[in-house]
């Protein structure tokens, strides 16, 4: 099997899986479904796999080549074509490893709902669509990827969709990612306008020619055209990758089965915009304008939405928020030119993110689908192995040393801190605040939910249990590299130029290389990182959730009382919703209530339906007057007929 | 001197005739049918007469058949009279209008 | 004026007379025998044409079997239809109207266009027969039109029974598939019986 076979399968694998369980689920049967999808993903993983060992270590050389032309118009080819370099291989490789586990781990979380196959047909279709996305070589086959991995999360965040709340979320997500990708179509438009091209090769080898190029938008205001060019893009990242301020879909997708927010919400969908920035890297470092805007949009989300996630009570939301916090690390470290340590990031938290969320579900599970912290406690003893992989993920998001997010996170609060750049000073601030804020929601979500005096009803503990085995083992899988990852890879991946070949960084930006004096080896890296402040900070935190939330608890409801507006301000998530609902929806609402009333039911039904099948109906009323029925009259209008022609046969010849 | 004017005229005659009594007949579906058979005898007599003038044999075999055919439509003419009698116990051309729109 | 004029103004008169009459008389019964009347004028007209075999067929089929079978029909029907209807007067001037546009432009198209410049031929020979003449252009020309016409007179037969034809629910009738299919079982009951005579 060569290498472009193998290549071919990895998408078609889960597409063929999605097919056999979903067109086919009665003839398959609930065992038969998981059985082909997992088989597909597993297929898919192995190659994905192959193909990373032949990346990095067998070099084999960047692959770029179309598999089929789809069209061509006016010279402009519309292909479906792979490429195939060490950005795209590490995606695949996360991508099918941490959908292995939610496949598995769903047999256990699914057990008892009746449409068992569809989710896993969903689960199949999502994962062929982010690895069409992560493989694409070209800007049309990435916005099909973008947007097919939209069409299943908007399908699986309404998944249980005789759940009011899950189709109004479902809705959300679907209407806002709308919004991102118009920024994103727009931003692809002005690339095949300008460059002529949707391939990625030959764009990137026409940056350094259209760079200066300007063009006017509104009046005669003049833009640079790459800053539009970017910006556009990013408007994409900002919905897909969930950023103020259009993260407000991210939170209401927990509405969605617990494996979908590990999977989607947490380890891969979202995480597409930052794949993409990091992708399309030759052209964002064109615009100084373009990432110092995306530093700062990533820096409000990384401490805003963290410090929301301190006054949550479901559990999910907190692992969510968290979520949304972690994703603007990973857009502040695009913003500070350090896209290895944002891609870095994205594939520890992959890991340590779904392994949280998986965590989170093995509690919902465990205390039938009770999600409110307020009514947990003392779970430990119940779940220890739930408790022990939570614990992990949750070092490896607070950064603590060793573990694998402590090297992703580090690293980038570094490089941002040695970038050079407007809002520098304000993402730096935001970035460190930001680790406290994390160790505090993470311990508070920690002492919560497993530890300190238990909160649930007799009904509740008395079938409080450790998950079956499907679950458990998908978190140990998965707590594996949540410790471990960071330590072996940090070098290669950031140091040893393993992403080079996929990732361009103009020299007076490339905060990574600086950062590659400073280093000495993983282990010295992580010594050396325990008298870090960053590392202070986040004990500091550790420390006010541990007096806070497990040794003095009634603190928590006086320090609220106390500090009513601040607390009212997170509770309401900054009335972004309100906003939207009140500014944007309302006013929506209204033009297409007008449009309704006015264009729908009088124009168009009023008057071309019913109207024209009204006409027809006097017409005919008139018509009708001359069938009389009776045989002369039909007789009379015959002969006359007759006598007309033969008078024209006459009168003519 | 007769010609072949003179037969035809009568033809003509003929065919007029019938045409007005399809008008003025309001009572009886049967009369209808008879006028029927008159505009069908006013053509025959054109046919033979054009044959015998113009020396044409075929006229003739036209008009054979023609008789063929107005004695299956008278058949089955009746036919249906017959039955639309027995379900309306009328003929009344009057009387038949339910195709009135 | 020869006689084969005058023989033509006679048929011609009593035609168009009878036609008339058809046409007016309230009466179906008489307006039948008129067109009876009618018919036969034809024929003789046609037979002044040398179209013998044509007329003969006339007064057989038409006079014979149509003709008797619209005087059937009218005399099983029971239909009273008072003479001189009302409507006769309110219709006449229309029809008329028609009637009259109609012949005058067949007049304009028979006297305009040269036919009354036709002579009538010589007549055939002695030995001429017209139905010989037909007969041979019948079953050879016209051969598959001859047959489709035998074809469309019997569905004509079949047609006619069919829509006329009623079914008794009381009316016996074998079913001779019926007879045949019968078993022994359906007629002999074997019966076991001790012989009477036992012991005796």
């Amino acid at each position: 099997m060569n290498i472009e076979t193998v290549i071919l399968l990895i998408p078609l694998l889960p597409l063929i899986g999605c097919l056999i369980a979903g067109l086919f689920r009665h003839r398959v049967g609930r065992a038969g479904a998981h059985w082909v999808t997992i088989g597909a993903v597993a297929g898919s993983f192995l190659l994905s796999a192959y193909v990373a060992w032949e990346v990095f270590f067998n070099g084999l050389p960047v692959l770029d080549y179309s598999v089929y032309t789809w069209a061509v118009a006016d010279g402009i080819r519309f292909e479906i074509g792979f490429l195939i370099d060490s950005l795209t291989a590490l995606m695949m490789v996360v991508v099918t490893f941490v959908s292995l586990m939610v496949h598995v781990y769903t047999i256990g979380y699914m057990a008892e709902d009746d449409s068992y196959q569809r989710f896993f047909a969903y689960l199949n279709l999502f994962t062929f669509a982010m690895l069409m996305l992560v493989m694409a070589n070209n800007f049309l086959q990435l916005f099909f990827g973008w947007e097919a991995v939209g069409l299943v999360s908007y399908l699986l965040i309404g998944f249980w969709f005789r759940k009011d709340s899950a189709t109004k979320a479902n809705l959300k997500a679907f209407l806002v990612n709308r919004i991102g990708d118009f920024g994103f179509l727009l931003g692809i438009a002005a690339v095949l306008m300008y460059f002529g091209s949707l391939h990625y090769a030959e764009v990137f080898g026409q940056v350094g020619e259209v760079e200066g190029t300007t063009i006017a938008i509104f009046g005669a205001t003049e833009w640079s055209l790459m800053t539009f060019i970017c910006i556009c893009l990013f408007i994409g990242a900002m919905g897909k990758s969930a950023q103020v301020p259009l993260h407000v879909w991210l939170p209401d997708s927990m509405e969605g089965p617990t494996p979908i927010s590990a999977l989607i919400h947490a380890a891969t969908m979202v995480t597409a915009g930052i794949f993409m920035v990091a992708r399309l890297s030759p052209i964002f470092e064109s615009s100084e304008v373009a990432l110092s805007f995306i530093l700062v949009i990533g820096a409000v989300t990384a401490l805003f939405m963290g410090l929301v996630g301190i006054v949550q009570h479901d559990i999910k939301r907190v692992v969510a928020y968290s979520t949304l916090s972690q994703l603007g690390y990973m857009t502040v470290a695009l913003g500070a030119s350090a896209y290895a340590a944002a891609i870095f990031h994205l594939m520890t938290h992959a890991f340590f993110k779904a392994l949280l969320f998986l965590a989170a579900g093995s509690v919902i599970i465990a205390l039938h689908h009770k999600q409110d912290m307020r009514e947990m406690g003392g779970l430990s003893k119940y779940l220890p192995i739930t408790a022990a992989t939570a614990w992990i993920g949750s070092l490896a998001l607070i950064g603590f040393p060793f573990f694998s997010g402590f090297y992703s996170k580090d690293l980038i609060i570094e490089a941002v801190k040695l970038a050079d750049r407007p809002g520098v000073a304000f993402a730096t601030f935001a970035v460190y605040a930001g680790v406290v804020v994390t160790a505090l929601y993470s311990f508070r979500m920690l002492y919560l939910a497993f530890h300190g005096p238990t909160r649930m009803d007799e009904e509740t503990r008395s079938i409080a249990h450790e998950s079956p085995l499907v679950v458990t083992v998908p978190l140990i899988l998965l707590a594996i590299p949540s410790v471990l990852i960071g330590y072996f890879t940090v070098e290669p991946l950031l140091f040893g130029g393993a992403l080079s070949d996929a990732i361009t960084v103009r020299a007076a930006n490339d905060v990574v290389l600086a950062l590659a004096d400073k280093f000495d080896g993983p282990f010295a890296f992580a010594l050396h990182g325990f008298v870090t402040p960053v590392f202070w900070l986040a004990m500091l935190g550790v420390a006010i959730a541990t007096y806070v939330y497990l040794l003095n608890p009634s603190l928590a409801e006086r320090i609220r009382a106390r500090a009513m507006p601040l607390w009212t301000v997170l509770d309401r998530k900054y009335w972004f919703d309100e906003l939207y609902q009140k500014v944007l929806t309302g006013a929506g609402l209204k033009v297409a209530d007008g449009l309704s009333r006015g264009g729908d039911r009088t124009v168009i039904d009023g008057w071309l339906v019913n109207g024209s099948a009204r006409l027809v109906g006097r017409m005919s009323g008139a018509l009708r007057q001359l069938q009389s029925g009776f045989l002369y009259h039909y007789a009379f209008v015959m002969v006359v007929a007759l006598v007309a022609l033969v008078a024209s046969f006459v009168l003519l010849k | 001197m007769l010609t072949l004017a003179h037969f035809l005229t009568l033809g003509a005659v003929l065919f007029a005739i019938s045409v007005a009594g399809i008008f003025i007949n309001r009572k009886n579906v049967l009369i209808l049918l008879m006028c029927i058979e008159l505009m069908l005898l006013a053509v025959n007599i054109n046919f033979v007469a054009f044959s015998r003038f113009l020396d044409v044999m075929d006229g003739q075999v036209f008009v054979f058949f023609i008789l063929t055919v107005a004695a299956a439509e008278a058949a089955i003419g009746l036919a249906i009279l017959i039955v639309l009698f027995r379900n309306r116990r009328s003929i009344n051309v009057e009387d038949i209008a339910d195709l009135k729109g | 004026m020869p006689i084969i004029e005058i023989v033509f103004y006679l048929f011609s008169l009593v035609l168009i007379a009878s036609a008339l009459c058809v046409v007016t008389v309230g009466n179906a019964v008489h307006a039948v025998l008129f067109l009876v009347l009618a018919f036969f004028s034809a024929a003789c007209l046609w037979m002044l044409l040398h179209a013998e075999f044509l007329a003969i067929v006339l007064v057989l089929v038409y006079v014979g079997a149509v003709m008797v079978l619209f005087l059937f029909v009218v005399m099983m029907l029971d239909v009273n239809v008072s003479p001189g209807s009302e409507g006769f007067t309110r219709y006449l001037p229309a029809g008329v109207l028609v009637a009259l546009a109609m012949a005058i432009q067949l007049f304009l198209v028979i006297w305009t266009r040269g036919m009354e410049a036709v002579p009538m031929p010589e007549a055939p020979d002695k030995d001429y027969s017209n139905t010989r003449e037909l007969g041979k252009l019948l079953y050879t020309d016209y051969l598959y039109a001859f047959e489709i016409a035998a074809v469309l007179l019997l569905v004509a037969i079949i047609a006619a029974i069919a829509l006329t034809h009623r079914r008794r629910p009381d009316a016996k009738h074998q079913d001779p598939g019926r007879q045949v299919k019968v078993r022994r079982e359906d007629r002999v009951r074997l019966v076991k019986m001790k012989s009477e005579g036992e012991g005796g």
